[in-house]
């Protein structure tokens, strides 16, 4: 009894101080004061002041679009790679695997870096663009991570199978090999999805001035002094990753992907 | 008339048949392993061929070059006289029934039953009748909707020949189809499959290692091994009159003795002179001797027996009781429904015809039963 008690209060402390800042963050974008260490009262007018300010909007737009496309690409570049690295020799494949995890455990500010670098050199102007193709490459590696598995558990018979049964190729792809794996790859599109939102180290040495993502901006106007609006946009942002983690956790629930 | 076609006559399932598919030279290398050596083969309408060999024979190979998905490196695959070599699977009149069944999981059981039609783009009502009626065949009425994960091993199997036959093959290509199921299970598939042949009316060339399988259920059966045909025949055939040591050693078990052929229709192993009925050797050519366990016949006064010996081991196995019985040269293995108590002294009769004499062969003979 008293052991199962001392357990849960550990427990509880844990996460307290795991989220308390979350907290304290969601609970100051409602105070109607503007100082941060005084409740002054309920209100929304933070939430109203984020989308009547142009600049948030604009973020707010590059932040989507980028995340939708780079999601995209990625998913489907991720996913081809997948499709051949299981069908390679062993020995490739365990190399393969170790090239495409380096990026995964590479410090993103050193991707960062390497990315504006390699952009500077090729005289390519930072911008959308080049913050639109980081977002992919550092996406790809983790849609292989979540596909590959579901390539594994296919019966290695299954794409004979659907040629037996008279489908071409191409029709076996479309119809049986896709449709199997299905799950590993929109795990592998939300992760590539939330990781796009999140990011801002990468974002940050990749956009230059053109284009500012909702991260970056953030960052900006905290130098510039907290406005309570930053509370509120850190909120929603928070609530979209937490709703994101939340379903690809329930996919992993139901035994269909064994990723992250 | 061959002793297979008389079977089949017997049967009343075909008339006279015609060849249907015909291998000719075929051979497969993987690196400098030749996994299938230059076979010939040729199977007929209606017939039920079972590949029958250890693991890593070619059998699987064989199965899977006629199945198109393996390519030949030389030789011919004939199918109605016509070469096959160079068609895509997707193009053959086969299906292949895979190990572990490989079905499509995101599918229920009508769409895994339905999927080869709906590539041929057969009409809907079409589909939905053939679904049924096959459905109804493997006795999955009422599982349309059904996950294929859902089933048990026995279901997911029969979906797996559902699926093929649907499209009304002329050959269906079996690869280890009970591999997965318990002993029992296994028993009563074997029976329904060869129902399911009888009632459709088409060719199976079915692999497997299991030899008391391809025993139950063959019209003929190919025995392999490194590559190489060992012996093409019936079951009887191949139980009766093993072609060489390899052969007698993979099916059944036997007594397996060096002997000297002396002349025709007189054999010689252990200072014994024995009367058989084999001829065709050369005088005094060194010989392999099967003698099955069952066709050793015991004597309770060992001067009426061709050999004498003891037992020394006596174990019951339900249909018989198997004992070794040594003689003054060798162990015999003898299965007898009755008993004799270990360290008794008998006699071992043996009749001419149970005598099986085969030529010597180089073959190193490697027997390992496992799963590929």
């Amino acid at each position: 009894m008293m052991q199962k008690a001392i357990k849960r209060i550990y427990m509880s402390i844990v996460f307290l101080f795991l989220y308390a800042p979350i907290i304290v963050l969601i609970v100051f974008s409602f105070n109607k004061s503007k100082s941060r260490g005084q409740w002054g009262g309920f209100t929304f007018d933070w939430y109203i002041d984020l989308f009547k300010d142009r600049q948030i909007r604009e973020a707010l737009y590059f932040t989507i679009l980028i995340a939708v496309i780079s999601t995209l690409v990625s998913t489907i570049v991720g996913t081809i790679a997948a499709l051949g690295i299981s069908n390679m020799t062993k020995l490739g494949r365990t190399i393969v695997l170790n090239i495409n995890s380096l990026p995964v455990l590479n410090p993103d500010i050193v991707t960062g870096v390497a990315l504006m670098t390699l952009f500077i050199s090729m005289r390519i102007e930072l911008g959308f663009v080049t913050m639109l193709i980081a977002h992919i490459v550092f996406s790809i590696p983790y849609v292989i991570l979540a596909v590959l598995p579901k390539l594994r558990q296919m019966n290695k018979h299954t794409a004979e199978a659907a040629l037996d049964l008279g489908a071409t190729p191409a029709y076996a792809m479309r119809k049986v090999i896709i449709p199997e794996i299905m799950p590993g790859i929109i795990s592998g599109a939300l992760i590539a999805f939330t990781l796009s939102i999140d990011d801002f180290v990468i974002s940050f040495f990749t956009a230059g001035t053109s284009a500012t993502n909702l991260s970056i901006l953030i960052y900006s106007m905290a130098k510039r002094g907290v406005k309570p609006t930053i509370n509120a946009l850190s909120t929603l942002m928070f609530l979209v990753v937490l709703i994101l983690m939340i379903i690809i956790n329930k996919k992993n629930d139901k035994g269909e992907d064994i990723i992250i | 008339m061959d002793i297979n076609t008389t079977k089949l006559l017997k049967q009343g399932t075909i008339k006279m048949s015609k060849n249907l598919i015909e291998l000719r030279n075929l051979t497969k290398r993987y690196n400098d392993m030749t996994a299938v050596d230059s076979i010939n083969l040729t199977i007929k309408e209606n017939e039920f061929v079972t590949l029958l060999g250890p693991s890593g024979c070619g059998k699987t190979t064989t199965l899977r070059m006629i199945g198109g998905f393996e390519d030949p490196d030389e030789g011919e695959i004939l199918f109605e006289g016509k070469l096959l070599n160079n068609v895509p699977a997707y193009k053959r009149n086969v299906n292949t029934v895979f190990q572990r069944y490989a079905l499509f999981t995101h599918m229920n059981v009508y769409e895994n039953v339905a999927f080869g039609l709906r590539v041929k783009k057969v009409s809907n009502s079409e589909i939905d009748r053939r679904v049924k009626r096959m459905l109804k065949m493997v006795d999955l009425e009422g599982f349309e909707k059904r996950n294929v994960d859902s089933l048990s091993g026995g279901q997911q199997q029969r979906v797996a020949i559902a699926r093929a036959l649907v499209n009304e093959p002329k050959v269906l290509l079996l690869d280890e189809p009970l591999g997965a199921l318990d002993l029992k299970l296994r028993k009563e598939m074997q029976i329904e499959l060869l129902d399911m042949q009888r009632s459709v009316g088409i060719t199976f060339i079915y692999v497997t290692h299991d030899q008391e399988e391809a025993l139950t259920m063959s019209d003929t059966v190919v025995v392999m091994n490194k590559g190489v045909i060992q012996q093409i025949g019936t079951p009887q055939d191949i139980y009766n009159e093993p072609i060489n040591r390899f052969v007698a050693d993979f099916i059944g078990e036997s007594n397996i003795i060096e002997g000297v052929m002396l002349e025709d229709y007189k054999v010689s192993f252990d200072g014994l002179v024995l009367d058989c009925v084999d001829k065709g050797f050369a005088p005094n050519e060194p010989v392999d001797i099967v003698i099955r366990p069952e066709d050793i016949r015991i004597v309770v006064n060992p001067d009426e027996g061709m050999i004498k010996g003891t037992v020394t081991s006596v174990v019951f196995k339900g249909v018989h009781y198997e004992m070794i019985i040594e003689s003054d040269t060798r162990e015999y293995l003898v299965q007898r429904t009755m008993m004799f108590p270990e360290g008794s002294v008998v006699g071992m009769n043996v009749q001419p015809a149970d005598i099986q004499v085969m030529k010597r062969g180089d073959m190193p003979c490697s027997v390992e039963e496992e799963e590929e």
